[in-house]
């Protein structure tokens, strides 16, 4: 997809038609990564296609390993982390699922990867497309979790991850997730920054574990005891304490991430509004729509829309999910009366689950804001202007007259073709 | 061949007494000297291991989940060649009988697959003896465990020949109770390039059911009777090893109840295990002295 190719060492910008996949792929060379592990799974493969050929063109020097599974790439990842090089990886839905166990591994030890998830919804049944269920679904593991609207904004977000992960202060995987096929798939102009200035911005690692330095003994995670430990030889933490760590590290990360959003945007002049998240049209709104990555974009449309029709409403666009970022969050609601969320997933047997956050955090607000959450999209149904324009409507209805609700209203349903259908009692819902 | 006298395990380990297993891996680091790392799966090597931070041995260790021993050797090699560190240091991997044969076969599997530079180790206890005894894929048959209470009804996995199969440049079996040999090959395996699979029978009192003090004489029981030959696979060419060499011939072999009446683990087999067992045992060694005369 490329219309240049351009060269590490050069000190020179250039713009090339990217897909998301490969905006990711260009970061990581850029990075200088020094391994990669990897099991295709689509949207995702393009990523680690595009590194495998950077490592066999020599424009990565890195160690390339292609294993059997995704939980075998990212327990290789955790070692090779541990043994002190800079590593990352990409995965979608299953894959990421299969990882699941290796994920608070890599937290709990405080591991410096970053991880690319082109999104895509989860089985059974079996859907390539997107939506955002594999993204929350790992949200208790304790990665920093960041989500990406364009693929300017991929290439950027993998660059600040990696500055962000190695921070001495966290030490924290992360997460960049873009909507599966949306953007993963979809080509558009990416502005490569030259070598040299994403070196002098991302300096080497540097972990406290480094295995690979064997002339310092470690016993990296046998067994901790509920309490700490004391004993002539020295003192070790309980395993309340580690966690302990690891949730302050978290909450303290959000400072670390606007810290880095900030340079990166000084260095080379693209923001994402404070790093947390990203408001448009917000100054005067009197509803504002709340969502995440192709949702989020879609509601771009939707607000200039609903603004012709006299309706004041803006968005926010949320790119950090984890450390929620809940104290921003109140300042940026306080004065606000009414949102609309829009998920592109489900706390399944509760309500979407930047719904049920949101109104989590915003606990405590002396002016509670009106909040009504909607389900869009799962399983790459089409997110449209329509619907979200209706839904906003629908919620200042139930506003108006008092409605508050936790029950689920799904939108872009197609119920209706499906009354001739064998288990048509199947979908009636409860 | 000397054994050197340095340890690289502190002494005052959480180990069973009698342990095999803590035999095994004292003499192994042995072999491999101060430039190691090793990478541990749950097991009961986690035990010896003790707690977070303090460190049993005189070189690193690195504990993984269950089913990724064979990935997270994979990442530490992978993360040496990066730093230019692999030609100095040894990367060795070493596990249990279920952290190999059941959960960890495919993460070994894709590491053999890869010809990935360590050297992986399977101390083999023969079931789940860290957790209270369950049988794994490496349990024989007739053994009575917590979760074949009946004794178990298939035979052991042979893991040796399924990692010949990968066609990886060495494998080996060992025995805790001939540590001679067993440092010999960790030795070889050391200065071969590729995957190399050292399998290593260990007794263990409390699973097996004899006195910690019978450890070696249990081990070789398991090698007199011909139960678990021991030798070596060298690139593709197979070798007896000297332990077992006289076991070639069926007369030589004690009968194989002598080894089934030391544990108390066999106590309920019946006749009809005895024959399944001679015709194990039997089986083996055909097979055996069909490959030295091929070669």
């Amino acid at each position: 997809m490329t219309i240049s190719e351009n060269n590490n060492n050069t000190s020179k910008a250039d713009i090339m038609i990217l897909t998301g996949n490969h905006a990711a792929a260009h970061a990581f060379r850029q990075a200088r990564v020094g391994v990669v592990s990897a099991y295709p799974i689509t949207p995702q493969s393009p990523v680690v296609e595009k590194i495998a050929e950077f490592v066999a063109d020599g424009s990565l020097k890195a160690r390339f390993v292609m294993v059997e599974s995704e939980h075998s790439a990212m327990a290789l990842l955790c070692a090779a982390s541990a043994t002190g090089s800079r590593v990352g990886t990409a995965t979608s839905a299953h894959g990421l699922e299969l990882m699941y166990e290796m994920l608070p591994w890599a937290a709990g030890n405080r591991l410096p990867i970053v991880l690319n998830l082109a999104t895509r919804s989860l089985g059974a049944p079996w859907s390539v497309w997107t939506d955002h269920q594999d993204f929350v679904t790992i949200r208790d593991v304790g990665w920093i979790q960041l989500f990406c609207e364009n693929n300017q904004e991929i290439y950027d977000t993998n660059l600040q991850a990696f500055k962000i992960a190695e921070d001495s202060r966290s030490f924290l995987p992360v997460i960049c997730a873009y909507d599966g096929y949306i953007l993963s798939h979809t080509a558009m102009p990416v502005k490569i920054e030259p070598q040299d200035q994403i070196d002098n911005f991302l300096p080497l690692l540097n972990h406290h574990i480094n295995l690979g330095d064997i002339t310092t003994v470690k016993g990296i995670d046998p067994v901790t005891t509920p309490n700490v430990v004391k004993r002539e030889e020295g003192t070790a933490p309980g395993y309340y304490e580690y966690r302990y760590a690891l949730q302050k590290s978290l909450e303290h990360s959000i400072s670390i991430i606007q810290e880095v959003h900030n340079e990166f945007a000084e260095k080379f002049g693209r923001s994402y509004g404070n790093g947390l998240y990203k408001t448009i049209s917000t100054d005067d709104a009197e509803t504002i729509i709340f969502a995440m990555g192709s949702v989020a974009s879609q509601s771009r449309v939707a607000i200039k829309k609903l603004r012709n029709d006299g309706l004041k409403v803006g968005l926010a666009s949320l790119k950090l999910f984890r450390p929620f970022p809940s104290e921003d969050l109140r300042k940026l609601f306080k004065d606000t009366r009414n949102i609309v969320v829009f998920d592109r997933d489900i706390g399944y047997g509760y309500e979407g689950v930047l719904s049920y956050e949101l109104k989590a955090a915003l606990y405590g607000l002396k002016e509670r804001p009106n909040i009504k959450g909607f389900i869009i999209g799962l399983g790459g149904r089409d997110v449209k202007t329509d619907h979200i324009i209706s839904g906003v409507k629908k919620a200042m209805e139930e506003f108006k007259e008092g409605i508050f609700t936790n029950k689920t209203e799904f939108l872009g349903l197609n119920l209706d073709e499906l009354k001739d259908y064998d288990e048509s009692n199947y979908f009636k819902g409860g | 061949m000397e054994i050197p006298e340095e340890e690289y395990i502190y002494p005052g380990t959480r180990a069973c007494s009698g342990c095999g297993m803590a035999l095994i891996y004292r003499i192994a680091l042995k072999a491999l000297g101060p430039n190691t790392i090793i990478t541990v799966p749950a097991s009961c090597l986690t035990v010896l291991h003790g707690m977070q931070g303090f460190c049993t041995t005189k070189v690193s260790v690195y504990h993984t989940p269950f089913a990724t021993t064979g990935a997270s050797a994979s990442g530490i090699l992978a993360s040496l060649e990066d730093k230019e560190l692999a030609d100095k240091i040894t990367v060795l991997a070493f596990a249990g009988d279920g952290g190999t044969t059941d959960i960890g076969i495919q993460a070994l599997s894709g590491a053999a697959e890869r010809d990935t530079n360590f050297i992986y180790a399977c101390y083999d206890n023969e079931a789940y003896m860290n957790t209270g005894v369950q049988r794994s894929g490496s349990t024989p048959i007739g053994v009575q465990t917590a979760t074949t209470p009946e004794g178990k009804l298939v035979h052991k996995k042979n893991m040796p020949k399924i990692l010949e199969a990968h066609g990886i440049p060495y494998v080996a079996t060992a025995n805790a109770s001939y540590p001679l040999d067993l440092y010999e090959k960790f030795k070889k395996a050391k200065d071969i390039k590729g995957s190399k699979y050292i399998h290593i029978l260990s007794p263990c009192p409390p699973g097996w059911g004899y006195e910690p003090k019978n450890t070696i004489i249990v081990g070789r029981l398991a090698n007199e009777t011909g139960f678990w030959p021991l030798y070596e696979v060298l690139n593709g060419k197979f070798e007896l090893s000297k332990p077992s060499r006289r076991y070639s011939d069926s007369s030589k072999r004690k009968p194989i109840r002598e080894y089934l009446n030391a544990q108390k683990r066999f106590k309920s087999i019946d006749t009809s295990i005895l024959t399944a067992y001679q015709n194990y045992v039997d089986s083996l060694w055909k097979e055996i002295n069909r490959r030295i005369e091929d070669d």
